[in-house]
């Protein structure tokens, strides 16, 4: 290990305390990836701060010493954002996980960032609850939501995790500790808010974060409906939004997805049917009623002889355990699967899935479907058995032309998973130079000396220029780790 | 033309809303960027030039059944790319939220010329940074918004408005929480407050709004609210709360949804989203009447809008200090040459 590194972890030592930084193998090892296994790096040193202090004090010494550093919470991303850095520092907001404060008359909670994403709606319930979903939420923690700007089965109707962050309190990357908005809406000047929300770490890290918080919904109502084919369910999709009604939540399975979660919930699903929809509508009971009645129509004119109305709560949670069974339960139809995460239009929905039903073929592949539809986010499965030779790169390679299937739909590389490591190959899909160019403006607005993750959303990594600049040369630049830009 | 001409531009819409501080730059107009690229009625979204009058893409979504949920006061000439760097809103901010909440991609020109674009034109993306965020609200200083995509809605088949009244601040904000902390799924929330006396508006936009409507009077009874109507034909009740938003002298306040006595308090008339706790005060157009209102609601911060040109060189509120100087080194980098209005926007950025 390198002096500058070693003295570094000292310092941080002295900062959170011997329990709290963390040097050894076995310890580090929890911590080499995120939720994209695919990826692992065992990072230099690993640090669980207390509090926002020892945060800004954490980030001041990565500062002093020019060490990059990596933001961690509960590490349930896919997309490798929080993958760390091996001669870098990895800063775990985990311990960080109280709810300071609960304001129910302005609709606001405030917490810490490790507190988790069912901890802010179990905090507010049962009058009130925080709309974005992710199907981690039970352990996924609101920084790293902050980070990625997480979306989530109900998001159709509800929004994003931008759409209900109304304050920060951020460690910048030289170790101010500085307050972005707060309890109020439209805090004065540039929306700081929604540059930071969704930048997977590479602008600062979130101590504190207030969240609008809505009133829960008087009533929820969930069917299952299933057609021959995911062109029929589609067609429902459609025509559900047309009509006006603006569902908590559709999301679709196809054949292969309903056969691998069937055999883990026992929901009593029908194998064989080529797709299965869950329409969710919440709301006030009486428009929720004559609404609902609308759905069933339209998914038995589209096609649906099986529409299965969830009687009670317990039903409607077997109905969403299905749903989220998917991604687990292929791990029992493959040995190993890369989840993508495309976005298309929506009304492009059954050309995608034939290319996506085209490539499997061409590569002798299996493809699952599992998507939210109502907003035409894609996550497809693909299916590979990583102990034959040269399968795990095919899959990849496949995995990528149904990106570039997305993209050709004028749609995007993802969806609210993020770019991080694993998609930042493919920002120059999506993005031209000029593009890119003013993403890199930001980010140095925040981040001049580049220690905030670096490596991840830009597909090569670039350098700031100072403004106006005296060349100096950048430690990442002398390692050969990065070259200016 | 960023490019051959020197010195500080003003991008200019349909030029509806002279705020900030006066300023000499050379007006850059966006009239001639006036077509709508893209109207995806399937997927619910458009692609649109800055310059393209908000009349008139709700015109064309409206022919579709569709609106682009965003209805700040009335101007005619109001463009979108003007409405996005003023980040303006109107009633249905409550339910639907603001520009920064319904665009889904924008292309900017930057001082050197540079065309850049961010986002795309599909309603869920985490690509990239979401610069269209920064743009919005960003009076014109960081570049000149030239397109943006945003997403759509479906028109409401049919409207009726809940109408309560109380000439007592303290009861008009107990039944404003009340009534937002209902799941009621309304389109809209509205606080009417002036000369004295003050009603709570709150408007539905389903099949079921009339039933709806009259739940909420229901509603408005158990919290003591008085004169209380179901409106059905309501178009005109909404249209003045948007009208009331504008004049000589208005002065936006971002506050709490519990601000709203002490904001009634502060100001002749009123318009207030409460649930959201934004207001905006009608002021006599005076510099002692402004400070009286600031004073009055500190520490909320309090923008002034429409007023006479010797009151906006204090249009802004103080932002944070450290968040002042992430937007310093914001405009440093975007706008090298300080071309983009320069020394206006909040804080002398």
């Amino acid at each position: 290990m390198v002096q500058p590194m070693r003295e570094l972890i000292g310092r941080l030592r002295e900062i959170v305390g011997d329990g709290w930084c963390y040097t050894a193998e076995h310890q580090l090892r929890t911590y080499e990836s995120d939720g994209l296994l695919q990826y692992a790096v065992r990072p230099g040193v690993a640090v669980l701060p207390g509090t926002a202090e020892e945060v800004q004090a954490c980030v001041r010494a990565c500062a002093a010493a020019v060490v990059p550093w990596v933001a961690r919470g509960s590490g349930s991303g896919l997309s490798g954002g929080a993958l760390p850095i091996a001669e870098g520092v990895l800063i775990v907001t985990s311990r960080m996980k109280r709810v300071l404060e609960v304001d129910l008359a302005n609709q606001r909670v405030c917490v810490e960032p490790g507190v988790t994403n069912t901890a802010v709606s179990s905090a507010v319930a049962p009058d009130f609850f925080y709309p974005p979903d992710p199907s981690s939420q039970i352990v996924c923690s609101i920084g790293g939501n902050v980070a990625e700007n997480s979306g989530g089965a109900h998001c159709f109707k509800y929004g994003f995790t931008t759409n209900y962050v109304c304050g920060l309190e951020v460690v910048l990357p030289d170790g101010e500790l500085v307050t972005l908005g707060g309890e109020e809406l439209d805090p004065p000047g540039y929306d700081l808010l929604g540059a930071f929300v969704g930048s997977e770490g590479t602008l600062g890290i979130a101590t504190k974060v207030w969240l609008r918080v809505l009133p829960a919904p008087e009533t929820v109502k969930t069917l299952v409906a299933f057609f021959d084919s995911t062109h029929a369910a589609g067609e429902a999709v459609s025509e559900i939004v047309q009509s006006g009604v603006v569902p908590g939540a559709i999301e679709m399975m196809d054949r292969v997805a309903i056969e691998a979660s069937e055999q883990m919930a026992h929901a009593g699903y029908p194998v064989g049917r080529g797709a299965a929809l869950l329409v969710e509508l919440d709301g006030a009971e009486r428009e929720c009623e004559a609404r609902f009645e609308e759905v069933v129509a339209i998914c038995e004119r589209c096609g649906s002889d099986d529409v299965r109305v969830a009687r009670d709560e317990t039903e409607r949670q077997l109905f969403w355990k299905t749903r989220k069974a998917a991604f687990p339960a292929m791990g029992r139809i493959s040995p190993n699967y890369f989840v993508q995460d495309g976005v298309i239009p929506r009304t492009r929905l059954p050309e995608v899935l034939e290319a996506i039903e085209a490539l499997a073929q061409e590569y002798g592949m299996i493809v699952a479907n599992v998507f939210h539809a109502g907003d035409g986010n894609l996550h497809p499965l693909v299916c590979f058995d990583g102990r034959n030779e040269g399968e795990a790169e095919r899959a990849e390679e496949l995995s990528g032309r149904i990106l570039d299937a997305c993209l050709d739909a004028g749609g995007s590389i993802t969806g609210e998973h993020g770019v991080g490591v694993d998609k930042k190959k493919h920002m120059p899909k999506m993005f031209d130079e000029p593009d890119l160019d003013a993403f890199q403006r930001l980010r140095c607005a925040w981040d001049p000396a580049g220690l905030a993750n670096p490596g991840k959303v830009m597909p090569t990594p670039r350098l700031c220029g100072e403004v106006p600049g005296v060349y100096r040369q950048h430690p990442l630049e002398a390692a050969g780790l990065a070259e200016r830009f | 033309m960023l490019r051959e001409a020197e010195g500080p531009v003003r991008p200019r819409g349909g030029g509806t809303k002279p705020w900030g501080p006066a300023d000499d730059a050379t007006v850059l107009e966006t009239g001639g960027l006036d077509r709508i690229l893209e109207h995806n009625v399937g997927d619910f979204t458009a692609v649109l030039e800055a310059g393209v009058p908000l009349a008139t893409a709700q015109a064309a979504f409206a022919e579709h059944g569709q609106m682009l949920a965003i209805d700040p006061a009335l101007h005619d000439a109001a463009t979108l790319g003007g409405v996005m760097a003023t980040s303006d809103s109107g009633p249905l901010r409550h339910r639907y939220g603001g520009m920064r909440d319904l665009v889904v991609g924008a292309t900017v020109a930057l001082s050197d010329g540079t065309l850049a674009k961010s986002g795309g034109k599909v309603i869920k993306n985490v690509a990239g940074y979401d610069l269209a965020k920064l743009l919005i609200g960003s009076f014109g200083t960081l570049g000149l918004i030239v397109r943006a995509a945003v997403r759509l809605h479906p028109l409401p088949p049919r409207t009726a408005s809940a109408v309560g009244a109380s000439d007592d601040p303290e009861r008009l904000g107990a039944a404003a929480i009340a009534l937002a902390s209902h799941p009621l799924e309304a389109d809209c929330l509205d606080l009417d407050w002036r000369d004295g006396a003050g009603r709570l508006l709150v408007r539905f936009g389903s099949a079921a709004a009339a039933d709806q409507a009259a739940a909420t009077v229901a509603r408005m009874r158990e919290v003591a609210l008085e004169d209380l109507a179901t409106v059905e034909d309501d178009d005109e009740l909404w249209m003045a709360q948007r009208v009331h938003q504008r004049g000589a002298c208005v002065l936006k306040v971002s506050g709490r949804p519990t601000d709203l006595p002490a904001v009634c308090r502060a100001g002749d008339a009123v318009v207030g989203r409460p649930a959201l706790g934004l207001y905006w005060l009608s002021l006599p157009a005076e510099a002692a009447a402004v400070a009286a209102a600031r004073e009055a609601l500190s520490p909320r911060a309090c923008t002034l809008l429409d007023a006479p040109p010797e009151l906006r060189a204090e249009a802004w509120a103080a932002p944070d200090p450290g968040a002042h100087a992430v937007m310093a080194r914001i405009k440093e980098r975007f706008d090298p040459a300080r071309r983009f209005r320069p020394g206006t926007f909040v804080g002398g950025i």
